[in-house]
């Protein structure tokens, strides 16, 4: 591409340096893709992702949730790179089963984020490349979400967006549900269709403006009845 | 069980992370009449992105001990959780609390084995020991590392209780080192915030003051530092234990920090000749 850089101060073109072949390294890690996102409220959690599996400019699937339901009360989303995410889940759901048959209870959702932590930590020098976000109901009923970061740094927020399209929808979340950088406004608290309504409007701004997120969005609703899942179309291209 | 990484420093290959991780703060401590003061914004950063903006930097670990991190979120996470983890076991092995000084030295050997890898933590401990009683003394003694056994028990029990009490701050980090001082301050905002605790430290501060004092520094670096910002964290702690203060935001004091300026500069206005 011709820019600034390549024409000299007379206006004439540089020469063309050839910097000579570089050695690519086998890196273990790819890119996948995706967008997680994860709204608690008072007595509802909701952790919704879109559905595209990507590597580089192609896309490998166009049906690939990323939400995987871990309890009835706890559900995780998981985006980065796809592998990991797939054998996180499996090491999780084997801690899971373990844990239910040693102490003859299912793991709190609270528990399930503190595991998760050390699970993480354990590979802090070949790190699971993967944005965490696990959304549930805690024990007393109230919506909860724990954030990750890939070496298990974690925190339990009440909104939280993940992957590629992050950066772009957590301040829009921050703004629409934490009444941020607003003068004035009365902070209603958020009822779970107005959630829904708004996970559904913020993925249809991701799938815009980023190119890994797009194809499906599937929404994993989780109140004490159990979890609800809908799935919304998002844009293909 | 939260299990330790092995150290994987004597691996030749080591893997490039596609992601970066969470760094760049502003904490503070130091030591007055009236305690020991530890300070610290709530910003985490990931490369150029603020990846969390409230974060918890400074975390109890006893009722007389509160340790302020920096450095990478995840690493100063897990080791102040294994931390707490160690204390609670030397106290119920040994059924006497760990002195500061002994925890400092227990986290840097933990902390050694990484010396060299990837793993960034800088702890600084602050806390309360509280007085032994002379016969506890008598009976650890013989632990107690920095005496000779040539010099009387009399003189080591006299030193050592004005030693082993009353407020420490000691500084721990990864590269190995472990500091005992009056005033630290660690992180990539901590420039600003020496400049401004330098200017007005004293021994005599009072509670308000010194308070005001680690706010105002925090303040001044987070406004400079662009890894440093949002809110402010203060843990105060005395001979009966830590106090937290609610969360401020750095927001409103900038906000009052201008309407300060904009006074002032009014007056200089009016006492120009004309």
């Amino acid at each position: 591409m011709l820019s600034a850089q390549n024409f000299g101060e007379s206006g004439k073109m540089k020469e063309y340096h050839y910097t000579g072949p570089v050695e690519h390294r086998f890196s273990p890690y790819a890119f996948n893709g995706g967008t997680v996102l994860a709204v608690a409220g008072e007595d509802f959690a909701i952790v919704a992702s879109d559905t595209r599996l990507s590597e580089g400019y192609s896309i490998h699937s166009r049906d690939s949730p990323k939400c995987y339901k871990l309890t009835d009360t706890t559900v995780i989303g998981c985006s980065g790179f796809h592998g990991d995410c797939l054998t996180l889940t499996k090491i999780i759901d084997a801690r899971l089963k373990m844990y239910k048959h040693s102490n003859n209870k299912t793991m709190t959702s609270g528990a399930i984020a503190a595991m998760l932590s050390t699970i993480l930590y354990s590979r802090r020098f070949f790190p699971y490349y993967v944005y965490n976000i696990i959304g549930g109901l805690d024990e007393q009923g109230k919506g909860a979400v724990y954030s990750f970061d890939p070496v298990g740094s974690y925190q339990r927020d009440t909104y939280k967006a993940g992957g590629s399209a992050s950066a772009m929808l957590q301040p829009l979340l921050d703004n629409q549900i934490g009444f941020k950088n607003m003068e004035g406004v009365e902070h209603v608290p958020l009822s779970k269709d107005k959630a829904v309504q708004l996970v559904k409007d913020v993925f249809i701004s991701a799938a815009e403006r980023d190119v890994y997120t797009g194809d499906a969005l599937r929404i994993c609703i989780i109140t004490k009845e159990g979890i609800q899942e809908q799935n919304i179309p998002l844009r293909k291209d | 069980m939260t299990q330790i990484p092995s150290s994987q420093a004597s691996q030749s290959v080591s893997v490039r992370r596609p992601f970066p991780l969470s760094h760049g703060t502003t904490t503070l401590g130091f030591i007055f009449q009236g305690g020991v003061i530890a300070a610290a914004d709530t910003r985490a950063s990931a490369g150029g992105l603020v990846a969390c903006p409230a974060v918890h930097k400074i975390t109890p670990i006893h009722s007389h001990l509160v340790v302020t991190s920096s450095g990478s979120g995840a690493d100063c996470m897990l080791w102040e959780r294994i931390l707490i983890r160690e204390i609670r076991l030397y106290q119920l092995r040994h059924k006497r609390r760990l002195s500061i000084r002994g925890t400092a030295k227990l986290l840097s050997f933990m902390l050694h084995p990484f010396k060299g890898t990837d793993v960034c933590v800088a702890l600084t401990l602050c806390g309360w020991d509280k007085d032994d009683s002379v016969e506890n003394l008598e009976e650890t003694l013989g632990t107690t590392d920095d005496c000779s056994p040539s010099v009387s028990k009399d003189v080591l029990s006299k030193t050592n209780l004005q030693c082993c009490s009353g407020p420490k701050l000691i500084y721990v980090c990864s590269d190995g080192a472990r500091l005992q001082g009056d005033i630290f301050s660690v992180g990539s905002g901590s420039p600003y915030a020496y400049g401004v605790l330098d200017g007005s430290l004293r021994w005599s501060l009072s509670k308000e003051e010194a308070i005001s004092l680690a706010r105002e520094a925090v303040f001044r670096a987070t406004h400079r530092d662009a890894y440093s910002g949002n809110n402010v964290d203060l843990f105060h702690v005395t001979a009966e234990g830590w106090k937290q203060r609610q969360r401020e935001d750095l927001k409103e004091e900038y906000y009052r920090d201008m309407e300060k300026k904009g006074k002032k500069i009014d007056l200089k206005m009016q006492k120009l000749p004309k």
